[in-house]
């Protein structure tokens, strides 16, 4: 698969990342290198295979429906980018958002 | 329901998915409480505001609560299920992205009976329930150009209970959603508060000519918090639809948002760009599998549950469909009402508790199921006392308020006010003959043919005996008097 | 350079029992040796005030007879690795002055044990890369130097750079890595040392920044196998905050250097002779092989068939999941933030100025694999592929004890050579990422020098949770390959 420039935006855009245009053509070759290096899995029979998402042979382990944590905003707020503790009562900030 | 357009009738294919907050002490993935109206952000922990390094370990309660749910539905229990992440970027979701279950939720397919006013019920699908973590608020209007985030919510475990695209009317989905937060109230893995977020309801609406059994183009109408509200915004949508498909136009497959001031729905802004979720199995999380035997166990605590009640209301107490099923939508109300019902006659009881226990409930709100303006054994003392003619039906209305104002048991307050009823032949009789004296030219009216009146002669002895003369025996010693 | 910083952790747990010299010495060794070797670019952050204060403290717990197993050992500490009021990176700029309220598990634990933290540790920019030039906070220097072009500046490989080449530099006895397809054992490999990425589960992932969820597990990296057998005990254990730990027992991992490995049967994987592997790779290969037989093991050829898959598979899984673990970075609640006209266009921004490049690129790729249309045809077909990779093992397994392979196919490289073409980067790692797909331990010691008077080095790989039986078979390697050589300066 050989991703041409929308293709690139496309995901840049999905994943948040600014791209000028100017890179985009870099990046499209770059990125299809990697896709074109990867689909050599095509070629490997894996019917009936299931799929492996993790290696731990365990089940989920759970816990105890306790309260054992919380009851630290500074904490939480203490490294936000936006200064938030004194003059905003305590939240994070991000600008305006219109829903 | 069918609305009539200007090419044909139409009609309207509504699925609801419900975001139900389960009732736990903690978070889904974290040990942060879950307590509604806490300080902005003290109900974080750092699993809960997306730290670097920090990792979801599952509440057991959270599990339990859905398995719990999905019996209640009647529902296929997937004893392994899987968490996966739902990638998205939005202010209020720290992680970028959403713990979710997707191509294999914790609860399958099941069944949800809606009740509808002509006593009659309806079975809707149940798709699917599945776990997920809610996310943080967003709040836009405490600074002209910044919304203020806010995360105890972030964390706190939802259940999404989606249902099949079965309903057909507004009234069918309103019927549903309080169907459904019935059960989510007795089984007590849903406080079902509408008002405070913790049950949201998301309408998917389109429309479709009568007779096709297509399924068009459907918008989704986002977090709609009341009943009332979901209703008007699925008939508004589907009006829009029908004039959209009229006017030779196309729907968009969009997300929008209910104006409940103006009554309308509009696209959402901030959903515009179409959504590529990403979903893949969490690799922080491992399958998830609970055991026969936990189901088992959790069945075998369940409660009997409103379909059930109302069957036996009808069958234990000669109550018709209707009544049963207001006596059953709510768990408490229900309690009391056998409370009161339990040996005696159950439509007499239903009766009372519908009629003037109601009415003095919902008349001021520091009464609550914990403080009820009369308790429910009170309540099945007094009907005692009807019975076994104490009291007549009349008295027993002041009765019960007196039994509001003081809380005293029935028979002290009879005691107290002298309110018991008379039933002695000569006293009744005494002051029949005494009304009569008095009013001679009523008498030979009546006697004249003017039956009427005599209704006039039941009530002045009724107020001569300070009411406490039985009716039946009131009415029949004055009929007997006039045929002297 | 004082005699301090040459010794192992063993000889200076030792040495500090009879009292020869204390661990505010022994620190402050370390701290001179840090400062005067910072040409090499190996800490982000060097924190000499709080190593001094933790030496004291434990000097008096060594007093109160309350000795940990690594009481007083100043070791340097991954800056992947949160760390409680310590600047925690990523060596991303996305991270800048970020300074976390909690502590890993893995650290705490090394702390819980007596060590001191000498500092932050530099690394390819969130573990992505295998030469650590992708740091955001400058190049690390790899201590060694080779003989036909001393003038070279090599890498120290990744992306653990900045932890061997400390280790190897003596400016640290010891150093947390992790290694998500090789970051411990690479960079063990061209520094010299000895590392080893324990079975997936074995060490908490709580609290280190995350990559690759499915493969991140953290490690030691030391001097020798002694030290890493030390270090691993005190770092591993069940860790109830992550999901994904296992709920084992913590083995002595010092008492199974018993040196006997008489009967054991070493698997050699014919796989791992790639058309165009040194003859230098091949002759210490070949030397392992003889060193063992001479032990009394027995060399097994074994078959791994889809070992050139390793590379592919892991190209899309790890990028898919980092392109998740990576949203978190969003300018919102720490690290960076560029303003911007909007909430997506400051994210935008803040994600473009905060991440370098091979992140922007790592984190697209998986983005892609697993967008609509195209998750079947890479993620899932990638993990369907991960399973036969890890049932290759399994069979091996039932025949061999233990597997030896070369760690690397070259030995470092200079830091202007392999940057054109992401994938041939990405080939450093191909012995070392089946493993990791397949989560067992690996353990990489250095086996001999180059032409070019470069380390070379050799992995080893064991049974799952049976790193005991890699400690005993490395130990005896290690004594074989009487491995003395140091960089210059040391």
């Amino acid at each position: 698969m050989s991703l041409d420039k929308a293709a690139v935006r496309a995901i840049a855009e999905l994943a948040r990342i600014e791209v000028r245009d100017e890179e985009l053509d870099h990046l499209a070759g770059e990125l299809s290198g990697i896709l074109h290096f990867v689909e050599q899995l095509a070629e490997v029979n894996t019917d009936g295979v299931p799929p492996m998402s993790s290696v731990a042979d365990l089940t989920l382990p759970m816990r105890a429906d306790v309260v054992t944590d919380g009851g630290q905003f500074a904490a939480v707020l203490a490294n936000a980018p936006d200064g938030v503790i004194e003059d905003q009562g305590g939240f994070f900030t991000v600008p305006k958002v219109v829903e | 329901m069918i609305i009539q357009g200007d090419t044909g009738d139409w009609e309207i294919v509504i699925g609801l998915e419900v975001h139900a907050q389960v009732i736990s002490n903690a978070k889904l993935f974290s040990g942060a409480a879950t307590a509604f109206g806490a300080e902005p952000n003290d109900q974080v922990s750092f699993v809960d505001a997306g730290f670097p390094g920090m990792l979801p370990v599952i509440n057991e309660k959270c599990v339990e609560q859905a398995v719990r749910t999905g019996l209640g539905l009647k529902a296929q229990i997937n004893l392994t299920s899987v968490f996966a992440r739902k990638n998205y970027f939005y202010a209020d979701l720290p992680q970028g992205y959403q713990i979710s279950q997707y191509d294999m939720p914790i609860v399958g397919e099941g069944t949800l009976l809606i009740d509808l006013p002509d006593g009659s019920t309806r079975a809707i699908g149940i798709e699917r329930l599945h776990l997920e973590q809610d996310a943080g608020k967003s709040i836009h209007d405490m600074h002209p150009s910044k919304s203020y985030i806010d995360l105890n919510r972030s964390g706190v475990a939802l259940m999404e209970i989606v249902s099949k695209p079965d309903m057909r009317s507004p009234e069918e989905a309103g019927a549903y959603l309080t169907k459904l937060r019935t059960i989510l109230r007795y089984l007590g893995t849903c406080d079902g508060n509408m008002q405070e977020g913790s049950m949201r309801c998301d309408a998917n609406v389109s429309v479709r000519p009568v007779g096709s059994t297509e399924l068009r183009t459907r918008c989704e109408i986002k977090n709609v918090n009341s009943i009332r509200f979901v209703q008007q915004a699925i008939e508004y949508e589907a009006r829009r639809h029908i004039d959209v498909y009229e006017n030779g136009g196309e729907i968009k497959q969009e997300t929008r948002l209910f104006d409940s001031v103006k009554g309308e729905t509009r696209s959402m802004r901030s959903k515009e760009h179409a959504h590529d979720y990403r979903y893949f199995p969490d690799p922080d999380l491992l399958p998830l599998v609970v055991s026969q035997d936990l189901v088992d166990s959790i069945k075998a605590t369940l409660p009997e549950l409103p379909d059930e009640k109302k069957a036996r209301f009808m069958a234990e107490y000669g109550l018709n469909a209707y009544d049963a099923g207001v006596m059953v939508a709510e768990k408490e109300a229900a309690e009391f009402f056998e409370g009161v019902a339990k040996g005696r006659d159950g439509k007499t009881a239903a009766n009372w508790v519908m009629g003037d226990f109601f009415a003095t409930m919902n008349s001021d709100a520091k009464y609550t199921w914990t403080n009820p303006p009369v308790s429910a054994e009170n309540l099945g003392r007094m009907i005692d006392l009807i019975k076994d003619g104490t009291i007549s039906t009349r008295l027993a209305k002041d009765v019960f308020i007196f039994m509001v104002e003081s809380g005293k048991d029935p028979a002290t307050i009879v005691e107290e006010k002298g309110l018991k009823q008379v039933t002695d032949t000569g006293a009744i009789e005494k002051a029949i003959d005494e009304v009569f004296a008095a009013n001679p030219d009523k008498v030979a009216e009546v006697k004249a043919g003017k039956d009427k009146l005599m209704g006039w002669f039941v009530g002045q002895v009724m107020k001569a005996t300070q009411g406490k003369a039985n009716p039946g025996m009131l009415n029949e010693l004055i009929a007997k008097k006039f045929k002297e | 350079m004082s005699e301090l910083t040459k010794l192992t952790i063993a000889q200076a747990r030792d040495k500090m029992a009879k009292g020869e010299f204390t661990a505010v010495e022994l620190t402050e060794a370390h701290i001179q040796a840090m400062a005067a070797k910072r040409n090499l670019g190996a800490y982000i952050v060097e924190t000499p005030d709080l190593a001094r204060e933790q030496a004291k403290a434990s000097d008096l717990r060594r007093q109160a007879g309350q000795a940990g197993a690594l009481e007083g050992i100043p070791l340097g500490i991954k800056d992947l690795f949160c760390t409680k009021n310590v600047q925690t990176t990523a060596a991303s700029r996305i991270l800048e002055g970020f300074k976390p309220q909690y502590e890993s598990t893995v650290s705490g634990k090394l702390l819980d044990a007596g060590s001191v933290m000498l500092g932050k540790l530099n690394l390819d920019e969130f573990a992505m890369g295998s030469s650590n030039m992708t740091s955001y906070y400058g190049k690390v220097t790899n201590p060694w130097k080779s003989k036909a072009d001393p003038a070279k500046k090599l890498v120290p490989g990744g992306s653990s750079g900045g932890s061997a080449a400390a280790v190897a530099a003596r400016i640290a006895m010891g150093a947390t890595g992790t290694d998500t397809g090789g970051s411990i054992r690479q960079p063990a490999a061209f520094c010299g040392i000895t590392g080893i990425k324990p079975t997936y589960g074995r060490c908490s992932r709580w609290g280190v920044v995350a990559f690759a969820s499915s493969l991140d597990q953290a490690g030691p990296m030391a001097r020798d196998v002694r030290d890493c057998a030390i270090m691993l005990g005190a770092m591993a254990g069940h860790d109830p905050k992550d999901s994904t730990s296992a709920p084992m027992a913590v083995p002595n991992f010092e008492a199974a250097l018993t040196g006997d490995i008489r009967g054991l049967k070493v698997g050699i994987p014919k796989e791992y002779r790639p058309d165009g592997l040194s003859d230098e790779i091949q002759k210490v290969w070949e030397q392992g092989i003889e060193w063992l037989k001479a032990a009394g093991a027995t060399p097994v050829e074994i078959t791994l068939p889809h070992t050139k898959y390793a590379l592919p598979t892991y190209y899309i899984v790890a990028p898919a999941e980092a392109s998740s673990n990576l949203a978190r970075y969003d300018g919102v609640r720490f690290g960076l933030r560029v303003e911007g006209s909007s909430l997506d266009d400051m994210y935008k921004k803040t994600r473009a100025a905060g991440f370098g490049s091979e992140v922007r690129r790592r984190i697209m790729i998986g983005t892609y694999v697993l967008s609509a249309g195209y998750y079947d045809a890479y993620y899932s077909k990638a993990q369907k592929v991960r399973r036969l990779i890890a049932d290759d093992f399994k069979k091996a397994f039932e025949t061999v004890d233990v597997i030896l392979t070369p760690t690397a196919p070259s030995a470092a490289f200079g830091m202007d050579e392999n940057t054109d073409d992401p994938v041939t980067m990405w080939l450093n790692d191909v012995f070392t990422i089946p493993t990791s797909l397949a989560g067992l331990p690996g353990l990489s010691l250095p086996a001999g020098l180059d032409a070019a008077g470069l380390p070379l080095g050799l992995q080893l790989i064991g049974r799952p949770f049976d790193e005991e039986t890699v400690f005993k078979v490395a130990g005896v390697m290690e004594s074989a390959a009487g491995f003395t050589a140091t960089p210059e300066g040391v």
